[in-house]
């Protein structure tokens, strides 16, 4: 097995960086091998970038994944947005020779070469695949006796025919390392459905991709959960301001926590909210921890 | 019969070939029925890719820009149309013509000065810190030498072009969120 290098992406170091230390924290426990990416940028973001123009996005998207080649490692990416980008850029280079040459030429003009010879993996993926949930569970200090909604969000599944990790109708991989942590998964109404930001809806309509976040939330909230856990910083950050904005859109509440798998997982490693930027001195936070100390098995 | 201009006949020729694929739909819905986004906004999948070949007003239609990519369509289109792909080239052919929405543009303007399309600002830089963080992540925020190879890339991509403003669009402010 490859070892691994932490593609950081924007959102996760420049507004959540609780989930980067969160992310270092669960990977030295775990004794995953995986260094810093130095120098790496924007994935560049699929719902954007993409959409204007594909030469510019593969190429910058590219030179993040030769970066990682000549470290001769794997990229771990911690993001949908970034696992679509760099997972569909890497395949175009695999199978596209004609494409690969003409990244190339870009390429060339500042010194890179792209090969082509390395995998792309997202960390729900690779704990699933390299770990699975009984080995995960063999590492839980602190079981977490609480009902959990899970986001699977888009791109870490779809388009299928890229992802190969089955069906996206009805997926349980995600589900398996959460109930591997002690907690329950809920099942709810529209489950896979998205959370509304990709696309650059989030970016130019606000209000709009905040209605598709609303219909989820409150399905969410039918289900009576204690919190959310998401594998994405972009839904992450939908589910969670989200909540704020459509509190001053509709006057609709939500007080429903969100978390990355890798804090669910650091709190589940023994590790204090604090040190995985699960900011308690927000109320729902604050209340979520509480309900963990109380269900604390002895 | 009007004269159509020569741009627009490249135009209409570029949008019909990244449709042909559309041609095989049957109109079965199944497309527009799963889409979340339909559900809340104006877009129907179903017609927006059916029109797609033969109507270039869809280049300045905001409902190209109502897709999330959150794939459900292209899944489950019973013949496998590739749904998300047509609307990422549509979207490109109607960037390339400077039809962006201003916000978008903006994100480009972040791309090609910060090399992320949201930088980091000092509210954040001082939360790393308190969290026991570097004030800066190991990316292109704290190694000037690789900005500079991004800008280079995509000055050798002419991504520039995304990010100019038109002239009558109005200047958007900075996101700091
Ligand atoms: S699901 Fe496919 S075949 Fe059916 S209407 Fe949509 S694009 Fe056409
Ligand atoms: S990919 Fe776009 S059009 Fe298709 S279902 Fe999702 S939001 Fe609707």
């Amino acid at each position: 097995m490859k070892g691994l290098s932490l593609f950081l992406g924007c959102l996760v170091p420049n507004r959540y960086p609780g989930i980067e230390l969160a992310t270092k924290l669960c990977l030295a426990t775990l004794d995953i091998d995986c260094s810093d990416l130095p120098g790496a940028s924007c994935c560049p973001a699929p719902g954007v970038f993409r959409s204007f123009d594909k030469t510019s996005w593969l190429a910058l998207a590219s030179r993040n994944i030769v970066l990682s080649e000549e470290m001769e490692r794997d990229v771990l990416t911690i993001c949908n947005g970034c696992f679509s980008t760099l997972a569909d850029a890497n395949h175009i280079i695999q199978d596209d020779e004609k494409a690969k040459e003409e990244v190339n030429i870009h390429l060339q003009k500042i010194g890179r070469k792209i090969k082509g010879n390395i995998d792309v993996r997202h960390i729900i993926e690779y704990l699933y695949q390299e770990f699975g949930p009984e080995k995960i569970s063999s590492f839980v200090q602190r079981p977490l006796d609480i009902r959990i909604a899970v986001h699977y969000g888009c791109h870490l599944i779809k388009p299928t025919k890229e992802r190969g990790l089955g069906s996206s109708e009805r997926p349980v991989f995600f589900d398996e390392l959460i109930t591997a942590l002690g907690a329950t998964s809920v099942d709810y109404p529209d489950k896979m459905a998205c959370c509304g930001a990709g696309g650059g809806m989030r970016s130019a309509m606000k209000e709009k991709s905040l209605k598709m976040t609303e219909a989820k939330l409150a399905k969410i909230q039918e289900a009576d959960v204690d919190c959310i856990v998401n594998s994405c910083p972009f839904c992450h950050m939908q589910l969670d301001s989200g909540q704020d904005e459509i509190k001053e859109l509709s006057g609709t509440e939500f007080e429903i926590p969100v978390l990355h798998y890798t804090q669910l997982l650091g709190l589940a490693l023994g590790f204090p909210a604090e040190m995985l930027g699960i900011d308690i001195g927000i109320e729902k936070n604050r209340k979520l921890m509480e309900l963990l100390d109380s269900r604390v098995k002895p | 019969m009007d004269k159509i201009p020569r741009e627009d006949i490249d135009i209409k020729k570029q949008l019909k070939e990244v449709s042909t694929n559309a041609l095989r739909c049957m109109q079965c819905g199944v497309c527009s029925s799963s889409c979340p986004s339909g559900r809340h906004t104006n877009l129907n999948i179903r017609k927006l890719v059916k029109n797609a070949g033969t109507n270039s007003d869809i280049l300045k239609s905001e409902e190209l820009w109502m897709c999330t990519t959150c794939y459900n369509c292209q899944e489950r289109c019973p013949r496998r149309i590739n749904i998300v792909d047509t609307v990422l080239e549509i979207r490109s052919i109607s960037a390339h013509q400077g039809i962006i929405l201003p916000e978008h543009r903006l994100v480009c303007q972040m791309l090609l000065k910060y090399g992320h399309a949201v930088p980091i600002n000092d509210k954040y830089k001082i939360k790393r810190v308190e969290i026991g963080l570097e004030e800066l992540p190991e990316t292109v925020h704290k190694y000037t030498d690789s900005l500079n190879e991004v800008k280079e890339l995509l000055t050798s991509c002419g991504f520039e072009r995304f990010a100019e403003n038109n002239t009558n669009e109005k200047q958007t402010t900075e996101i700091t969120e």
